[in-house]
């Protein structure tokens, strides 16, 4: 169903990405640092989500003007957040020539029914998921890699952790089922049934499945890796701490040797202080971004 | 089976997963190589497809440029997209290091972003070959020794030069086994 050729070449970028580090970026000055730490794409967005939670307000589209001054200024490819359901904002991520868009609940959502329907355009999208049914209705709509939510700008991993468990257990769970049992399984998930179909039959999702929300270490990143994450998204965390680089490039090898413990121990031995965490527990329902997205 | 061949995959970033599972479809026994100890038990190595400037990084950390050097000079190293960057004589836009194993100039991002990779049919040895090209390198001089095995608007895509073999495609993203065959022959 999915795999035409616009999709093979979508899913193909994120390949591309695997055991990597995508690094969330607001200006070309932090694009460079992201780029020489090894970064291997970054996300361009309007302030780091640390930043979107303290200041409130509405967050948007980053500034094209910006975004452009970072696709001059890196080799890399070059992400950019659009609002939830905002059909205008993709179109024009689109025009600019992004690499790749996020249709993000960092963002203030512009839709809160309805998302992008993602199948229209010629560029990838990602999209962030809580549970494998938000995750296959988000393929359904044409986004060519998820990522597990966690709670952005928190510096708080327990999120990702429980997303990405989740939806590493749901897709278990299918593979031991009859054929018979998952049109049961699709209406309790609420995801297309040839997506759960393609589910139960390969135990994986048909896109690569990367980690994102509250990644604030080096060993975070290695958790996230653990866990089945096949690279991560590094957003507050790198530009948070006191030394972006020396934390960009801590994170960078982390994330390539997480099976190493001596690797990730040399990685955690160079790293700063992190950024400051929020207790999710503590935060109110209003102040959630995982939350976003339907 | 007797002698399968042992063929490291260089798993510092990129789509290493794949090509690993392309080599065992084709017959060898793939193994990730993320340290010089693990390049020192196998008879060849792919580079992966991934982003070239991560990779120049990884092996940077890790002191890789020498153990790598020293390999190619005595076995077989076949790089696609990211990996054939990584072999080349000379870098362009921009210009970077490379382990200079292979005698030839590519550029970088040279059909432009994302938006512009595309998926071609091009001829191998006679007989239909697809070539999936993402945000994809263009070889744009070739050594005096170096075969070319395939072209895509007339620019060389499939190149062997002595040991080492490079594409600027994803024969690891098709289903197809014939590209990682022929590396096997020259392991």
């Amino acid at each position: 169903m999915i795999l035409t050729e616009s999709f093979r070449l979508k899913s193909g970028l994120a390949e591309m990405l695997k055991g990597g580090v995508i690094m969330d970026v607001t200006n070309a000055q932090e694009a460079l640092i992201a780029e020489k730490a090894g970064a291997t794409a970054v996300m361009a967005l309007i302030k780091v989500p640390s930043d979107i939670r303290k200041e409130g307000g509405v967050a948007r589209m980053s500034p094209i003007s910006k975004i452009r001054e970072i696709m001059a200024t890196v080799s890399i490819p070059v992400m950019a957040k659009c609002r939830i359901g905002h059909l205008a904002e993709a179109r024009v991520l689109e025009a600019l020539g992004v690499d790749y868009i996020d249709e993000s609940e960092v963002l203030t959502p512009a839709d809160d029914e309805n998302h992008v329907d993602k199948r229209h355009f010629r560029v990838p999208f990602v999209c962030g998921a809580r549970n494998l049914g938000e995750a296959l209705r988000r393929i359904g709509e044409g986004a060519a890699m998820i990522r597990t939510k966690g709670e952005a700008g928190s510096g708080n991993i327990v999120e990702a952790v429980r997303h990405m468990r989740c939806i590493q257990r749901e897709m278990k769970q299918l593979t031991v089922l009859s054929s018979d049992e998952l049109m049961a399984e699709a209406k309790k998930h609420q995801a297309p049934f040839e997506l759960i179909e393609y589910v139960a039959q390969h135990g994986k999702l048909p896109v690569p499945n990367f980690s994102a929300g509250g990644i604030a270490t080096a060993a975070d990143a290695a958790l996230a890796m653990m866990l089945g994450a096949e690279a991560v998204f590094v957003g507050s965390g790198i530009f948070k701490s006191s030394d972006p680089e020396r934390f960009a490039k801590a994170v960078v090898k982390a994330t390539t040797y997480w099976n190493d413990p001596v690797k990730v121990l040399e990685a955690s031995e160079e790293l700063p202080d992190g950024m400051p965490g929020l207790d999710i527990r503590q935060l109110e329902e209003s102040q959630l971004m995982a939350t976003r997205g339907w | 089976m007797v002698g399968k061949k042992r063929v490291g995959v260089l798993a510092l970033q990129g789509d290493f997963a794949k090509h690993a599972e392309s080599l065992e479809r084709a017959g060898a026994e793939a193994v990730e190589v993320r340290t010089r100890e693990a390049l020192e038990g196998v008879d060849a190595l792919v580079v992966p497809g991934g982003e070239s400037t991560t990779m120049l990084k990884l092996i940077g950390y890790e002191d890789l440029w020498e153990p790598l050097r020293a390999f190619g000079q005595k076995k077989p190293i076949f790089g696609t997209c990211a990996g054939a960057i990584l072999l080349a004589k000379h870098v362009l836009n921009p210009t970077q290091v490379s382990l200079d194993l292979v005698d030839l100039d590519v550029e970088r991002n040279a059909y432009g972003r994302q938006l512009d990779s595309h998926i071609a049919q091009l001829e191998l040895e006679g007989s239909p070959l697809e070539a999936v090209f993402i945000r994809a390198p263009i070889i744009r001089r070739v050594g005096a020794g170096a075969q070319v095995l395939a072209t895509h608007n007339g620019d060389p895509v499939l190149v062997t030069e002595g040991k080492h073999m490079v594409a600027t495609f994803h024969p690891e993203l098709t289903c197809d086994p014939r590209v990682h065959e022929i590396f096997l022959r020259r392991v």
